[in-house]
């Protein structure tokens, strides 16, 4: 064991970290890794909604199909759900992509499937009385839907929500894997640049890491117990 | 649209077939060396998360937000880039006698996974009345041999299917170890890819694989909850 740190590596090398090569290159490091995080967790939360309100459709075709795509999706590694954009969208679109889009598309298609599971549950948490009650005063089962159920069942949704918002930002660190510069992917260049400090790197990102997603953890755990509270009350 | 000429062939059979079956032999390997040392680990950081010492609640509560909240692929990099400045030299030693990228992979995943299992661990104990704890305290139990013998078995049924999750999450989590060299399921398919340009057939056969886990493993699940848990919650 060679406990002698050096954690200058991290101060010559911050805005590297937190930028990238921003605003004479391309943008990275923190910054890129929130951009993809927020991008996605936007995209998904829209994806999950509509697979979400699929997955409980009084159509079986439609709610097994959406099944079956929520469980594909979760039974396969988000790894796979890059390589598999990475090698489709160019061919499918007919021209190449950056790969941050691949990445976005990406984490948009697999946290769709998790979100689209937390809003089923929350449309489910709501008495089915309330969409009879709602139906029978003349509303259209789409108004019902999105009058009557879904303001009350995304406020219950809200601290899951937060919780995948911080598997995502924990999943951005795979776009690595295509050369996107975030975070991870700085510092295994930071890394492969000085050679011996990588124990100071990767403690340094993790912490970064930490930081950000322990905020919106406790954020989550927060909103939970307020909302606890109102329905106490 | 797609314009490209499929070759089943390529993977059903010979070299590269071997490849991806070696790859999924070794994710397998991974998850299951993975799983059973993540298991015990979550159980002592599980049992020292409800300690009546704070300082020992403290450090537990410390480890698991701390791996909770930070991505896997950085823990597996710290491990496999960083180990000779954190592990002592003889560990180290040891590790490179064998396989080094597979241990570094297994460190980062039982560590990761740990802290998910110690979280169900202490779901599965919360739903253990409080008085059965007081109870076994009363008759003479110190607080280890009352979670050994009263609470934990009584748990660890009630964990089980999440604990099965966390595998399933475990098995798909390893196809990060592919960063680093370890040659599981992805990596293999990447090769298969390199080495032949069909990079649909190698990834659509990987993705089978690992939906075919995820499928057989969450039947399993369904007969454990109808069959056993419906009993032990009968009683």
């Amino acid at each position: 064991m060679d406990l002698s740190f050096d954690f200058s590596v991290i101060s010559k090398n911050i805005t590297y970290f937190m930028i990238g090569s921003y605003p004479h290159g391309r943008l990275g490091g923190v910054a890129l890794t929130l951009y993809l995080a927020v991008a996605s967790c936007i995209l998904s939360f829209l994806g999950g909604l509509f697979l979400g309100m699929l997955s409980v459709s009084k159509f079986r075709v439609i709610r097994y199909s959406a099944t079956a795509v929520i469980n594909a999706v979760r039974g396969i590694p988000l790894l796979m759900v890059i390589f598999w954009m990475y090698f489709l969208l160019p061919a499918l679109m007919g021209r190449t992509m950056p790969e941050s889009r691949t990445v976005i598309a990406a984490l948009t298609i697999f946290t769709s499937a998790y979100m689209a599971e937390i809003v089923r549950a929350g449309i489910e948490g709501i008495p089915r009385g309330q969409t009879e009650a709602a139906i029978s005063t003349g509303l259209h089962p789409w108004q019902a839907m999105f009058y009557i159920v879904l303001p009350q069942g995304l406020r219950n949704m809200v601290p899951s929500f937060v919780n995948q918002f911080v598997s995502l930002i924990k999943d951005t660190s795979l776009a690595f894997i295509v050369g996107v510069s975030e975070l991870t992917h700085v510092a295994t260049q930071i890394n492969n640049r000085t050679m011996i400090y990588p124990a100071e790197i990767f403690f340094f990102i993790a912490v970064i890491y930490f930081i950000i997603c322990y905020a919106f953890t406790s954020l989550s755990r927060w909103l939970e117990k307020r909302l606890a509270w109102q329905k106490a009350i | 649209m797609l314009n490209y000429d499929f070759d089943w062939a390529i993977i059903t059979s010979g070299r590269y077939f071997e490849w991806l079956m070696a790859g999924v032999y070794t994710t397998v390997q991974l998850s299951v060396v993975s799983i059973v040392l993540a298991f015990l680990l979550g159980l002592i950081i599980a049992v020292m998360r409800m300690s009546h010492v704070s300082p020992i609640r403290w450090f537990a509560y410390a480890y698991l937000e701390f791996t909770r909240n930070t991505p896997l692929l950085v823990q597996i990099f710290f491990w496999y880039f960083g180990s000779y400045q954190v592990l002592p030299r003889f560990i180290n030693e040891w590790l490179v006698t064998w396989n080094f990228e597979f241990a570094a992979a297994v460190i980062a995943l039982t560590i990761y996974t740990s802290a998910f299992i110690a979280e169900d661990i202490r779901s599965g104990v919360r739903s253990i009345p409080r008085e059965q704890m007081e109870a076994a305290r009363s008759s003479g139990f110190t607080f280890l041999r009352a979670m050994q013998y009263i609470i934990l078995p009584q748990a660890v049924r009630i964990t089980i299917p999440p604990l099965i999750n966390q595998f399933l999450n475990l098995t798909k989590n390893s196809s990060l170890a592919m960063t680093i060299g370890v040659a599981e399921l992805t990596y293999q398919a990447r090769q298969v890819e390199s080495y032949t340009f069909k990079g649909y057939e190698a990834f659509t056969a990987a993705t089978i694989v690992y939906l075919g886990m995820s499928l057989v493993i969450a039947a399993l699940v369904n007969i454990y909850n109808r069959k056993v848990l419906a009993t032990v919650k009968g009683r």
